[in-house]
């Protein structure tokens, strides 16, 4: 009889794994946002640059003193925080002071991921509780946007939606002089706004490449974004129902930002897709109900925190169908 | 279009002893027979140290039901009734025997005219299966007999042959499938005819289409059906085999026989045929001794009571130190402390896998990612399973997620990319449960 010279492992089935980790997909997520956040620090110049380092590094140092101080495991190369900080820098104007993501990411990293046990505990989008930290303590350093060119008035300080919001449609079309201009600025991301929301365009490229590697499902995004255009296009005209611009809404704002990047965080939305489609179907509705009777102009970071709280409630109440439930 | 389910994953499939034709290997010296190769009450030894014993001869049995004789697989003389490794229950009460080489049979054995099974009762069928201690080949173990005892009130319709080996690496019953068909019929024939079931069907995955047209070919004229399945684990899964062959669900909590079908592995029905028609008992199946530590992975011939350490030196020993040892497939297969454990009835596989194969991380939290929901068969939540299970709250995993419909193929785990060990978890869920119901039993007493 031989007996063996190492120790077998003897650990439970199965015994083979995929490969992929939970660090990859951050990281692949990383790498979609990059082409956005590449046009961003192009289109708004160093002070986007200046934000996305300060908003990375915060959140990375924040993970990195949390996870020291509890004497756990430190996991910032998993790309997580790194994916907060990014993710938070996109959310808000290019040229707001230093300070202000400082606080907001540790309030991303510290309040909303830590606070509920770190990755994979937390209710809430971390990001977008570090964004919605910062509009309630700097609301007007939050809605101060960089300074453009504008066919009408030379220079504007607003978003399209800011002027939808205050001024009406028509002057929000003769901002870009005529609606062909609108949409295709709008769709490339040559218009005013939070840092990595403009482009459309590179914002799909990355959420059909994280499609493509079954990082997100495709039905997420879909109802997020149909259901805010068929319900502004029902109720957003002046001209009665079935007059609103539907493609105007769901280029603008933080809409395909939002719908790919933040409302399929799969920490924090239902975990069935039933349920997810149930989910993106509700931030919709809400994102459009904001925009056409809130206060704010924008609503998307609203309407995914809401959902998330909603998250749970959800999955309690739709279930996977369950094999042999049919049966006796 | 193939024939699927709802879930499953596929796992690179690794069948790489696919084209090898079964070799027969040396007999060792020793040869060490577990009383309980089955689910179910062990065996008790039948002969003492010192006896003679023939190949096919009886040398443990019990009068319990629910249990399978042994029989010895080559002729010699018993040396020592002690515990000894098992590789399923850790140790076992093991009979050993040291082969005189002369592998003599039984008086009698083969039977010298083939029998007419057409002329036999369902009741004479069942008891020649469990005089042969025929059980489940698949790697389940459960007593054949046992299945085919048909409990009142309830009827068979449809008769299902597993030949789905939806396990990576597994070929042993795709060469059974290619080498024996008409055994494999003529058994399914004599299964159907024990329990009275009127379909036949037969399930197995597109990537043998030689197979399927082996047995095609056997199976013609006899009304038994070949179902083409989706290659995709847990194909071959009873339940799901069920579902996908039959489109009838087993009720939760309730066995196939609910849902008036019997499941057998292709290797259980050739097993019936050789007991029914020569009279040999089971004692020796195909098996695939495989995995990327193994010198030369082949398709073997072995014996109940043979060492996993004298096959793997038939198969010229290891090129590398093998990182987990495996009885069955690397989904659902049991890891083993050490080599030196004998063949067992339930024996597809013998695997060495390697570090790098096994592909062992750090277990961390879960991401929600809902991979293992999608992945699941059974419609559970295994993400919420494993959580509970870390709390050791199976009262919850029971009542709201279903813990026991759990079937323990190892989907979830295999894509969850937090690594975490869930069917590890449910398992500890399990268990903790039927403890508290022992002690619940206890108190009443």
């Amino acid at each position: 009889m031989s007996e063996p010279k190492t120790l077998f492992n003897i650990s439970a089935s199965p015994h083979v794994r995929d490969s992929l980790t939970v660090k990859r997909i951050m990281w692949e997520v990383n790498l979609a946002l990059a082409p956005a956040t590449l046009f961003s620090c192009w289109w708004f110049g160093f002070a986007a640059i200046k934000t996305y380092l300060i908003c990375i590094f915060a959140c990375v140092l924040t993970e990195w003193i949390i996870q020291k101080a509890r004497g756990v495991a430190i996991t910032v190369d998993d790309g997580s925080a790194f994916l907060t900080g990014l993710l938070l820098a996109m959310n808000i104007p290019p040229e707001i002071p230093w300070y202000m993501p400082v606080v907001g990411s540790i309030a991303a990293i510290g309040i909303a991921k830590h606070t509920m046990g770190g990755l994979g505990h937390n209710i809430f989008n971390p990001a977008l509780i570090g964004r919605a930290f910062l509009l309630a303590s700097w609301p007007i350093a939050m809605t101060t946007w960089s300074e453009m060119s504008s066919v009408v008035d030379g220079v504007t300080r607003a978003t399209p939606l800011g002027i939808l919001k205050l001024h009406g449609y028509d002057q929000v079309v003769s901002t870009f002089g005529n609606t062909a201009t609108m949409y295709k600025d709008l769709f490339f991301g040559f218009r005013n706004g939070s840092m990595g929301e403009t482009s459309v365009l590179l914002l799909l490229l990355g959420g059909l490449f994280l499609i493509w590697r079954g990082h997100i499902n495709w039905q997420v995004p879909t109802v997020m974004i149909a259901t805010v255009g068929v319900v502004t296009w029902i109720f957003g005209g002046t001209a009665g129902l079935f007059s609103g611009d539907w493609l105007f809404h769901i280029l603008s704002g933080g809409l395909f930002l939002g719908a790919f990047f933040m409302a399929t965080d799969m920490v924090t939305i239902p975990i069935t897709v039933r349920g997810q489609m149930v989910f993106a179907f509700g931030c919709g509705l809400i994102v459009a109900l904001i925009r056409l009777k809130g206060g704010y102009p924008e609503g998307v970071c609203y309407s995914i925190l809401l959902m998330n709280a909603c998250a749970p409630l959800i999955d309690r109440v739709i279930r996977p169908k369950k094999y042999g439930a049919g049966g006796k | 279009m193939a024939k699927t389910f709802l879930g499953g994953v596929h796992p690179p499939e690794q069948k790489i002893t696919a084209k090898q034709p079964v070799e027969l290997i040396e007999l060792p010296d020793k040869f060490y027979y577990s009383t309980r190769m089955h689910i179910g009450a062990p065996c008790e030894p039948t002969v003492k140290v010192g006896d003679l014993v023939k190949k096919g001869q009886i040398i443990a049995a019990t009068e319990a039901f629910v249990s399978a004789n042994i029989h010895a697989s080559t002729s010699g003389k018993v040396t020592a009734i002690e515990s000894f490794a098992h590789p399923v229950f850790g140790t076992c009460q093991t009979v050993i025997v040291e082969a005189d080489q002369a592998d003599e049979w039984l008086v009698g054995l083969p039977l010298s005219e083939p029998r007419d099974w057409q002329a036999l009762s369902p009741a004479e069928i069942t008891a020649i299966i469990r005089s042969a201690g025929i059980v489940g080949m698949g790697g389940a173990t459960f007593p054949t007999h046992v299945k085919t005892t048909v409990p009142p009130g309830k009827s068979i319709e449809y008769f299902v042959l597993n030949g789905a080996e939806c396990e990576p690496y597994l070929t042993s019953d795709h060469r059974l499938m290619l080498g024996e068909p008409e055994k494999i019929i003529r058994g399914m024939q004599i299964g159907m005819k024990a329990v009275g079931a009127t379909k036949g069907l037969i399930g197995i995955e597109r990537n043998k289409p030689d197979a399927i047209a082996a047995l095609a070919k056997a199976a013609t004229g006899t009304g038994i059906e070949i179902v083409p399945l989706k290659v995709k684990y847990p194909q071959g899964a009873e339940k799901t085999l069920i579902q996908v062959v039959t489109g009838k669900e087993v009720p939760s909590g309730g066995l196939p026989s609910d849902a008036g079908v019997l499941v057998q592995n292709v290797a259980t029905a050739a097993a019936v045929n050789d007991a029914v028609i020569e009279g040999i008992p089971l004692i020796e199946r195909y098996a695939t001794v495989s995995g990327g530590a193994v010198k030369e992975p082949k398709n073997v011939v072995v014996r109940t009571g043979m060492l996993f350490s004298h096959i793997f030196d038939q198969c010229g020993g290891f090129t590398e130190e093998p990182r987990k040892i495996l009885l069955g497939g690397p989904m659902m297969g049991i890891a083993q402390q050490t080599i030196d454990v004998p063949v067992i009835k339930g024996t597809s596989g013998i695997l060495a896998l390697t570090a790098a194969e096994t592909c062992e991380q750090a277990e961390r939290s879960c991401i929600r990612c809902g991979k293992c929901v999608i992945a699941c068969p059974m419609g559970l939540i295994p993400s919420i399973l494993s959580v509970l299970g870390e709390r050791g709250d199976f009262q919850t995993a029971k009542e709201e997620y279903n813990l026991l419909d759990c079937v323990e193929c190892g989907s979830c785990v295999y894509v969850c990319p937090a690594k975490r060990n869930i069917v590890q978890y449910v398992r500890l869920q399990k268990h903790l449960n039927i403890q508290q119901a022992t002690r619940a039993t206890q108190a009443r007493q």
